[in-house]
Formats: structure tokens, C-alpha cells, sequence
């Protein structure tokens, strides 16, 4: 590759990924970490209309600085309404967020998610702190974006060590005949080689696009399972110079998640 | 033949049990006469001390909940009096418990939790106390859940009722490792989760102001405490300040919990530091990050209780001790973002 060494890192890239795969005039379902980046990036940038929702109560925030707590007073800082868990949870639950948007510790091939334990849960090698709003989240979404910022052979599982939060679970109709709602399930895999979407007929991951300089033998040689191609592959966007300054002098300037 | 649970209930529809430890479940006739029993219509002043809540309260070996959310509105005054009287074998819902699970785990009071978040700091990292304590066994994940998973555990016990049906954790290991059972709907014929009640022996939640009889208004989120408040079987509140009956009925649809569900009113003005409370002071990140470097090691917990816990007498001497009117104001100044942000926590 002849590529020039890009001007960004990269958890600035993903926070832009993750941005770019909301829209504006949707409703988004934001966990902590990286999550909460891309939203306050979205809605400084294409999609200023975006309604942000927080599991503890806040929605429709104006974000004006990064909150360190989904349940703080910022997410629902010149919000709509400072509502309840309840409130949010039966709203998600009842179809009102287009998109779910969780970090994952642990994948496997078809989006089930591991944030509870590494090891036997009884006999923990690292205890993580669980489900939280991830479950729900996970069932509720009608598509649900995925950041798995280290994407290896330790993370891309053939089987997660403890499933948290349901992906597809083993596959096409599984989630429907678990009795979660229909017309859900996670969208899209955002790492840091490629986005990856899932197959129609088996809900296999599947890679959507390569990250600029990235290869399909690292896509394949970071995941214990084999990773699908489509017909057409494309190459992830390059971030606009625009969002790259938002993110870091207005969206996290200290560089807590996406880093110095 | 027919099929039992592990109380020798009929599961004759049953699809799935998960083999989580049932966490204060009572059944429904059961915990209504509990209700008749120990709680009343009938106004008193409630308020006590800090000491006389915690003594009267909260007993070794029960089932605790504490309000807010993560670092938010948590009531640390009670947390820190519990850590004092040094009680133990707790069982806490680690319901987004947060700072508030990791110092008592830390502390030896807690040892056991039925976790929907729990051994983490959000943004801030992992939680090296409590984490610590469940990978060496000292501490047992008793039960898993979601958060909606918790919240519905909370609803369904506020509202008489056995269990609450959910479309969650469907699927997961997470259900499989909770206390929920799967049925089939019988009016969709899909299956359904059923969160079963919880009723916790004490909850305490930290509010912006009440009454001497514990009517509470709260300026934020109310997260999950509307139906803590009502499902748990005895109710701290700790409080910025106490008002007059007057001002709550002057706008009652501010009231978000009634005093017939407390039990108990503390005044600790301040009493959620170093955690946030919503319009009044923001996070002390300086005092986190403290605790969250020292207690990489047991000493390192043992010297941070010795310092702020145990070498305090009162709530009002641990604030002087954190930095007292001059840090208040600036948390002040921080949470209405007249102050930049700071993460001295940061690797």
C-alpha cells in the first residue's frame, strides 16, 4: 500500500464510523464509552435532529460536554424530558428506537455479545460488569450498531464465553423463535480493520467495508471464524476535516475515549 | 408426572428456568401482608439520624438497594454508615451500582450480588475492589440480569405481583443465569420472559428535598426509584434539605416518592459526594480517582476507609475532610459547566 499515514487515530476513526451510521430524525439508544462519542458527534454534524436517548431517563439532550455517566445530569441537559428507567425501557421495548448502539468485549459470528465474564462465570478469569442496558438494548433495537474497537482472534470468538446479549443468536429466525421482537437484531460491526454487516439468509457476519490500508487477510486473520465476502466490497469512508476538529475540540477535547 | 420447581411450584407451562438464586421474592399475599403489618397511613416525623437509620434498618445478611444511578444521586452518606457499623454478609442488587457496590464489596460488607452493572465505573474503567473480591470468590454473583430485567424486578413487586412479563434477555446466557422463567404467551403463543418480583429488605435513595414524613421531590431523572421507593420493604431517605410540609403541597405532581413508603428521613446535606447530584454539585473526580488508584490493593482499601470512613465521625467531618465550602463550591461551578472538565483517572 501506498497509503499515507492517516491524520487520525484510530478510536477517532471509529467515534466517526459510529457517527455516520446514524441518521438524522432517528431515535438512538446510546450505552457509554465510544457510543456516546458517535452520537454527540452525529448530532453536531448531519444529524442535529437526532434523538438521543439515555437508559436512565434522559432523552433528546443537547449534549454540551461529554458525560461520564449515562444517568448524569448531561444526558438530559436542555433534553426533552428527565424520565425514568421504566419510561425508556418500555418505550424501547414498544418500538420507538431505530438504533441500539453497544461497545462488546466478546462476538461471535452472529453479533451475540459477551460483557459479563471472561472464563467460567462461576470461576471468573475477569470479571466484567454484565449486561446492563445491553440485553435490552440488544432486544429492542431495530438495528443495533456494534463497536468492537479490538477486533482479533480474542475477541471475534467462535463462542462467546458467556452470551450477554443476544445477537442473532444461532442464526436466521433464531431471535423470533427465542421470542424476541421481530424486525430486530444488530446492523452493523464497526472495528478497527472494517464495518461488517450480516448475511440475509444465515446472519453470518459479513464485511461491508475495509478500512483505508486495510486488508481482507487481516480482517480474516483477526477472527477465530470465517468471515464472509460480498460481491462488492468498499472501501470506509475517509473522515471529513469538519468532524475530525468537532470531535476534538468539541465532543471530547481531553481525549478521554478517543484517546491524545 | 408432573413438574416442580426448586420450592415445589407446578412449571407446567414452563419453557425455561433460569438457575439464578430467586433474590427477596416474596409471594404476592405474603409481602401485601407485610404491607398491612408494618407500614401506615398515618403521618409521623420520621426523621432520625444518620446512625439510627442504619442501626434500625439494615441487618446482617440482608437484601439492600440503593437509589440513583452509577455515580448519580447515589446516597454515599449511607453507604459510608454502613461501611461504619461494619455490616455484613449483605446481598446487594447491583442494579448500575456502582461506586456505591464497589466500596461496599471493598469494604467486606457486601458479599454477594445479583448483577445487571455492577464491578465498573463506566468511562472510568473497571472496578478494581469488587472485581477483585468476585475473581477471588470472596464475593458471589448470586444472579444476573438486564437492567430493564432489574427495573421490572422492582415493578412487578411495587405493583402486588408475582413477576412482570418481558420481551428481554431472550436467548441469552444472561437469562439463563437470572432468576426470570420463560413461558409461553398465552395470548400471542410467543415466548416470554418472566421477571419475577423483588422485594429488597432496605433501600436507600438520596433526594433533592422532603418533608419530616419523607414526601420526596427529586429535580432529575428518577431512574428507578419511583418503583424502588414502593416495592422495598423499608425506605432510607437521605435528603439535601428538609422542607416544610407547605411547600410539597403547594405543587404535589413534584412528588415523586409518598411518605407512606418510608420509613426513615436523613438530612445530609451533600450526602451523595463524590458522586453527582443533579443540579446541585458534579462528580468529584479527584476523590474517585483516589479511591480507584488506592484500591488496586487491599491495603491501598484498607488506607482509603481508614482515612475517610473510619477516621471521620460524621458525615459533616468527612466533608471537611474532602475539601469542605471551597470544593463544594467548585463541584458547584463544575456541574453548571462554569469549570472544565478533569479525568485524573485517566491511564
Amino acid at each position: 500500500m501506498t497509503e499515507n499515514k492517516p491524520n487520525y487515530n484510530i478510536r477517532e476513526y471509529l467515534a466517526y464510523l459510529g457517527a455516520v451510521a446514524l441518521e438524522d430524525r432517528k431515535a438512538v439508544f446510546v450505552g457509554t464509552g465510544l457510543p456516546i462519542i458517535a452520537a454527540m458527534l452525529a448530532q453536531k454534524t448531519h444529524a442535529p435532529h437526532l434523538l438521543i436517548m439515555f437508559e436512565a431517563g434522559g432523552i433528546g439532550p443537547n449534549l454540551p460536554e461529554l458525560p461520564i455517566s449515562v444517568g448524569e445530569s448531561r444526558t438530559f441537559h436542555k433534553g426533552l424530558i428527565a424520565t425514568s428507567m421504566h419510561d425508556i425501557m418500555s418505550l424501547s421495548q414498544a418500538g420507538y428506537i431505530n438504533y441500539g448502539f453497544l461497545g462488546a468485549a466478546q462476538m461471535d459470528r452472529y453479533g451475540n455479545i459477551n460483557t459479563t465474564v471472561i472464563g467460567d462465570h462461576d470461576h471468573p478469569k475477569t470479571r466484567l460488569p454484565g449486561s446492563g442496558g445491553a440485553a435490552d438494548v440488544g432486544s429492542f433495537s431495530r438495528k443495533l450498531i456494534i463497536i468492537a474497537a479490538k477486533q482479533s482472534k480474542q475477541t471475534f470468538v467462535n463462542k462467546v464465553d458467556f452470551l450477554t446479549t443476544a445477537g442473532y443468536l444461532t442464526g436466521f429466525g433464531a431471535r423470533e423463535k427465542a421470542g424476541l421482537p421481530r424486525n430486530t437484531g444488530p446492523h452493523r460491526v464497526i472495528t478497527q480493520i472494517g464495518v461488517y454487516g450480516f448475511r440475509e439468509a444465515t446472519k453470518e457476519l459479513e464485511i461491508v467495508s475495509l478500512h483505508p490500508g486495510e486488508t481482507l487477510e487481516a480482517a480474516q486473520a483477526n477472527s477465530s471464524f470465517p468471515i464472509h465476502i460480498p460481491e462488492v466490497l468498499e472501501t470506509s469512508p475517509t473522515p471529513p476535516p469538519e468532524y475530525l476538529r468537532i470531535l476534538r475540540e468539541e465532543v471530547d477535547p481531553m481525549g478521554i475515549v478517543i484517546g491524545k | 408426572m408432573s413438574i416442580t420447581d426448586k420450592r415445589g411450584v407446578p412449571q407446567s407451562n414452563v419453557l425455561l428456568e433460569g438457575q439464578g438464586e430467586l433474590i427477596g421474592w416474596y409471594d404476592p399475599d405474603d409481602a401485601r401482608d407485610w404491607v398491612i403489618q408494618n407500614k401506615s397511613s398515618q403521618r409521623k416525623n420520621n426523621i432520625v439520624s444518620i446512625e439510627e437509620a442504619v442501626k434500625k434498618y439494615i441487618h446482617d445478611g440482608d437484601y439492600i438497594a440503593s437509589g440513583g444511578f452509577g455515580h448519580v444521586r447515589v446516597s454515599m452518606a449511607i453507604v459510608y454508615e454502613i461501611i461504619r457499623q461494619k455490616k455484613r454478609n449483605l446481598v446487594m442488587a447491583g442494579k448500575t451500582a456502582v461506586h456505591d457496590l464497589d466500596l461496599l464489596v471493598g469494604a467486606g460488607c457486601v458479599n454477594k450480588v445479583e448483577a445487571a452493572y455492577s464491578f465498573g465505573h463506566e468511562m472510568r474503567g473497571l472496578s478494581p475492589a469488587s472485581r477483585r473480591k468476585v475473581e477471588s470468590g470472596e464475593c458471589v454473583v448470586a444472579a444476573e440480569t438486564s437492567n430493564a430485567g432489574y427495573q421490572w424486578r422492582f415493578l412487578a413487586g411495587m405493583m402486588g405481583l408475582s413477576f412482570i412479563p418481558a420481551r428481554t434477555l431472550l436467548g441469552t446466557d444472561t437469562l439463563n443465569h437470572s432468576s426470570c422463567k420463560v413461558i409461553e404467551d398465552p395470548f400471542t403463543g410467543k415466548p416470554v420472559a418472566l421477571i419475577p418480583a423483588a422485594y429488597p429488605d432496605c433501600a436507600f435513595i438520596h433526594v433533592h428535598r422532603c418533608d419530616m414524613y419523607g414526601n420526596s421531590q427529586i429535580d432529575a431523572n428518577s431512574v428507578e426509584d419511583f418503583e424502588l421507593a414502593r416495592c422495598a420493604r423499608h425506605l432510607i431517605i437521605t435528603t439535601e434539605e428538609i422542607v416544610d410540609e407547605e411547600l410539597i403541597r403547594r405543587e404535589p405532581w413534584r412528588t415523586i416518592i409518598p411518605f407512606m413508603v418510608v420509613d426513615a428521613v436523613v438530612q445530609v446535606p451533600y450526602g451523595s459526594h463524590p458522586c453527582e447530584m443533579p443540579g446541585l454539585y458534579y462528580y468529584d473526580e479527584n476523590h474517585i480517582a483516589e479511591w480507584l488508584d488506592l484500591s488496586r490493593t487491599e491495603e491501598g482499601t484498607q488506607q482509603y476507609l481508614h482515612k475517610y470512613v473510619f477516621g471521620v465521625r460524621s458525615f459533616d467531618e468527612y466533608m471537611e475532610l474532602v475539601g469542605g465550602v471551597r470544593q463544594m463550591s467548585y463541584l458547584k461551578r463544575r456541574e453548571f459547566l462554569q469549570e472544565p472538565m478533569t479525568a485524573p483517572w485517566r491511564k
